[in-house]
């Protein structure tokens, strides 16, 4: 695998066309710009092992009402800069007055970036079939460089996750990760996770991952079953790479998201019907 | 304490060192959890920790730039770093310390990927020996990579002086009191000096040969930093999601 960690000012490549995220270009030489694992195959990119996250347009994230003003909400979104969702966002038509009664400081949304521009304003919308308020369950943190590991290649690590401890997941592009479920499988939800994010550098993440889930459950490996179930998540998408922090990479993420989600949706009585709820007021 | 005599016997100086040689260093990343990245620095005797936060919000906000981010860098001693208790807050001298060191800083730092963001760095001086600039700019440059923060490379930096008429490399605290001349270098690992100071005197030629010195020092210092931030990763070979 070609694979390796880098520093800062590391020489990458000659091939200045391949030049992609975490590198810069210096005398037609490709350099790493930050500390983290840098990969040559295909493109040349560097994976930070920590930072900010810095929204990006088509980031589906999770973000915290701030402040209502008169006709935006401000939306913490967990980075240097604060989400502007405007009024007009919204799903429905609402009054400026009437603004706090939908969502209020300290509410979650799940939302989408609709624009990002060279100052970063950074502007939130409600307006997509995906997007709703958080209501229930529990938004845990994970550093934002680690999003990709915990979706896995082509979502394999979030659709063996959810399959494993009747969870539902949503993961946001800035790194605060929705749970919903039992109260007992939210917590084993919630320790996975943060296993995954401590060692998502050392290789074999899956198997350790498995392993651990059958430890803490107290059940018997029973490989096959998951396997398949994995595989039938990896067959329904484009097989896609990894690390791949474009909207392109949400779209992935979003897929399995959605199929998982019909068999929760029965027995955890939630799902599509919060944004009717909502608009039903 | 008085001056000693000779500060150099026969080629070697008072602690043992050779006139070429650095103060042994000793490296850990990673040590604050609740900073963005940390960097404890021993450089000889000096006692250094580095924390750095953010990208983050500008406060106050006059402060920000619509178009890069601002680099804030303080550099703190501890009113036990030194012999006699140092009077705590900034003076004249840290001040002008925290000047210079972001300047050796920000030509490395993207400062444009963030715009209206701060990034900040502290340097609290623990225990003082000499050269705690230096050793504040090694462990700051080692706390920003360690933040995530994009970087065209690290810093090292590494003070040349002259002492007895000869030039030394890293003075010492009896080499800096009593020298004849102390010259504070920063520089990237190919070469391109960021921060360049000099208290005394030293001819043309001793100044070619001073920076050639601290040429070697920096990259000395320089593989040590790449070696500790590694460290951290150490049983990292990245493996895949493993299918």
């Amino acid at each position: 695998m070609e694979k390796k960690l880098v520093i800062p000012g590391d020489f990458l490549s000659d091939d200045v066309k391949l030049a992609d995220e975490g590198t810069y270009i210096e005398d037609s030489k490709v350099f790493s710009s930050v500390f983290g694992i840098a990969s040559l195959k295909n493109q040349i990119k560097v994976v930070p092992l920590s930072g900010k996250y810095i929204p990006r347009q088509g980031d589906l994230i999770i973000g915290i009402i701030t402040e209502v003003s008169f006709s935006n909400w401000i939306v913490d979104i967990r980075s240097p800069y604060e989400g502007l969702l405007h009024i007009s966002e919204f799903p429905r038509r609402i009054d400026n007055s009437e603004m706090s009664k939908y969502l209020k400081v300290g509410d979650s949304i799940m939302t989408l970036v609709k624009d990002v521009d060279s100052i970063m304003k950074v502007e939130l919308t409600l307006n997509d079939q995906r997007l709703r308020q958080i209501k229930d369950g529990r938004v845990i943190e994970v550093t934002p460089s680690k999003v990709p590991r915990l979706i896995g290649r082509s979502g394999s690590m979030i659709a063996m996750l959810k399959n494993e401890t009747n969870c539902n997941i949503f993961i946001g592009q800035n790194g605060r990760v929705w749970l919903t479920g039992k109260e007992k499988n939210l917590d084993l939800a919630a320790r996975t996770i943060q296993k995954i994010e401590k060692e998502s550098h050392i290789p074999g993440l899956t198997d350790r991952i498995v392993k651990f889930l059958k430890e803490e459950k107290g059940i018997p490996v029973k490989g096959p079953a998951k396997r398949k179930v994995e595989k039938e998540a990896v067959k329904k998408i484009e097989p896609e790479p990894v690390q791949e922090m474009t909207s392109e990479e949400t779209a992935t993420e979003e897929t399995p998201r959605e199929e998982a989600e019909e068999p929760g949706k029965v027995e955890e009585n939630k799902s599509g019907g919060i944004l009717d709820e909502l608009l039903d007021k | 304490m008085v001056k000693p005599e000779k500060l150099i016997e026969n080629g070697i100086r008072l602690d043992g060192r050779k006139p070429d040689e650095i103060r042994p260093i000793k490296i850990k990343v990673g040590v604050l959890n609740r900073a963005d990245g940390s960097c404890y620095f021993e450089f000889g005797g000096n006692k250094v920790i580095a924390a750095v936060y953010g990208p983050r919000e500008v406060h106050p906000r006059h402060m920000q730039k619509s178009n890069s981010a601002v680099v804030r860098y303080r550099y703190n001693m501890a009113s036990f770093s030194v012999e006699d208790r140092k009077r705590p807050g900034p003076d004249r001298r840290s001040i002008e310390v925290s000047k210079v060191s972001r300047e050796a800083l920000e030509p490395v730092i993207f400062q444009e990927y963030f715009p209206r963001s701060a990034i900040d760095i502290f340097v609290e001086v623990l225990q003082a020996d000499a050269g705690t600039r230096t050793a504040g700019i090694n462990a700051a440059s080692i706390a920003l990579a360690d933040a995530g923060i994009p970087m065209k490379s690290l810093v090292s930096a590494c003070a040349v002086g002259k002492v007895d008429d000869t030039l030394v490399l890293d003075l010492n605290k009896d080499e800096d009191n009593y020298g004849q001349a102390d010259m504070p270098i920063a520089m990237t690992p190919d070469g391109n000096i960021t921060l360049l100071q000099m208290d005394g005197h030293l001819t043309r030629e001793e100044f070619k040969e001073g920076l050639e010195m601290a040429k070697k020092g920096c990259l000395m210092i320089a593989e040590m930093q790449r070696a500790a931030l590694l460290e951290k990763y150490s049983s990292l070979i990245e493996g895949e999601v493993n299918e």
